[in-house]
């Protein structure tokens, strides 16, 4: 077969429109398949990712001090962990199905979310409700809530997890997604097991109920309750973790529902 | 295996590399370097887009009108991409967080285009195959080369397994911030460029 003639020869409008058509049908057939087909188990990954960060936060994730398999993850996570979702603006708990909840999604909603009046966090834009985690100890008590954070690091919006004692002041853990854009090595040092260990103890507000957490650049002071040590090098992350904590921990934040917890759950310190 | 296989195959890895010699997919090299775990998910990914591709494109190379050969070219590059992109966020989901951004990239990795286009358009489905194995190869070997350095220097670490202790972590090494940073690849890959041509002095371009 010479090329060169055959090629002359198809080389008509219409053949060319209909090899383009065939082509992409195959190619969006192709993508379509693989994207159907692969979907339970992105889900079930992303799923997994989640609980396992809530485990971690709440002090879990580790049984005598080895990291849990997947499959005993969920039983754990299951075992302990309740979803609720809250109003933010009220702070009370309502309705909801706490599974669908997406925050990425619900905050780009104009109808379920409000431009925060002070934006400290750099979000833009904040939902109306939020989904937290209670999470029980073996006797069935309160012992951690898991509240979900995010805010601006250097280049993007960082998601993460703040495990808080039942008296929602004292931190248990500060625990990021790895799926930031922060700098290796510096920024992205808030992965850094030495650096998350810094943060059990520390209390978010003071006596008189102002938010006092901040990184502190050079080192925290040794009975600094508010203070922990800012990741060297990485300045603009370590501000965007102390005013992510002050938006969250603030009015427009969960402020509200702390309030309100402690009001109803008397018996919790 | 005959001698035009083996040049398919191995011919890229250091006679005719596509980033060292073609200066090509320098962009991604830059990028995923920083640890050798992304830098060989990366190789993989690009490996397979740029066989399957070839074999694809090879496969209907009589068909495609001239005309809108290159776009054609992009379409099964961009849905083979997404197939892996996807395949990654179902089977890796750890290393899809943090490559899926570069794994879009491989669209725009002048490799695959370069290999479909130089060819994959002109041989036959089997050899292109492997001509984009081979490519695969060689742009692995660059990447591998440049994480080894990059990891190793920057994070004390070989695929994550500590190697000097950081002072960050109570040890001893104090990361090279140069090396964390992605255009540090610049200078190793100029250092690897530099290396091949000595030992293949033709490779040199002429004034």
């Amino acid at each position: 077969m010479s090329d060169s003639k055959t090629s002359k020869k198809k080389e008509t409008f219409g053949s060319t429109l209909i090899f383009v058509f065939i082509i992409c049908l195959v190619c969006a057939a192709l993508v379509s398949i693989s994207a159907v087909s692969l979907k339970p188990l992105q889900q079930a990954n992303k799923l997994l990712d989640k609980q396992t960060k809530i485990l971690e936060a709440s002090g879990l994730l580790k049984s005598a001090g080895v990291s849990l398999d997947s499959e005993s993850i969920v039983v754990t996570y299951n075992k302990f962990v309740v979803a609720k979702m809250i109003d933010l603006d009220s702070g009370a708990i309502i309705e909801g199905d706490v599974n669908a909840f997406d925050e990425r999604a619900e905050s780009r909603n104009l109808a379920n979310s409000i431009k925060p009046k002070n934006d400290m966090a750099g979000i833009n834009r904040r939902a109306n409700s939020a989904v937290i985690y209670l999470v029980n100890n073996e006797q069935g008590q309160l012992d951690t809530i898991v509240l979900p954070i995010v805010g601006s690091g250097l280049w993007d919006l960082m998601h993460g997890f703040v495990g808080m004692n039942a008296d929602l002041n004292t931190v248990k853990s500060v625990v990021y997604s790895a799926d930031f854009k922060e700098t290796p090595g510096l920024g992205a040092e808030v992965l850094n097991p030495r650096w998350k260990a810094l943060w059990p103890g520390k209390k978010i507000f003071n006596n008189a109920g102002e938010v006092k957490i901040q990184l502190v650049k050079g080192g925290a002071k040794q009975d600094d309750v508010h203070g922990v040590d800012a990741l060297s090098g990485a300045t603009l992350t370590s501000n965007g973790v102390t005013r992510t904590l002050h938006f969250w921990f603030g009015d427009e934040g969960y402020g509200p529902f702390i309030t309100k917890f402690r009001a109803t759950a008397g018996g919790l310190k | 295996m005959s001698s035009d296989t083996k040049k398919a195959l191995f011919g890229p890895v250091i006679d005719n590399n596509p980033i060292a010699l073609q200066v090509l997919g320098v962009c991604s090299a830059l990028a995923v370097t920083s640890s050798m775990a992304n830098a060989m998910v990366m190789t993989i990914a690009v490996m397979l887009v740029t066989a399957f591709s070839n074999l694809f494109i090879s496969l209907i190379r009589n068909q495609i009108p001239s005309s809108v050969r290159i776009i054609v070219q992009m379409a099964i590059i961009a849905s083979l991409v997404i197939v892996v992109d996807q395949v990654l966020k179902a089977f890796s989901y750890a290393l899809s967080q943090e490559l899926s951004v570069f794994i879009g990239l491989i669209i725009t990795n002048c490799i695959v285009m370069g290999r479909a286009e130089a060819f994959a358009m002109k041989e036959k489905p089997g050899i292109s195959f492997i001509d984009g194995i081979g490519n695969g190869l060689g742009y692995g070997a660059v990447l591998l080369v440049v994480a080894f350095f990059r990891e190793l220097f920057a994070f004390g670490e070989v695929f994550g397994f500590e190697v000097f202790k950081l002072v960050q972590n109570g040890g001893w090494y104090q990361g090279n911030g140069l090396l964390v940073l992605p255009f540090s690849s610049f200078f190793i890959i100029g250092l690897i460029i530099w290396a091949i041509r000595q030992y293949k002095p033709e490779q040199v371009e002429k004034d």
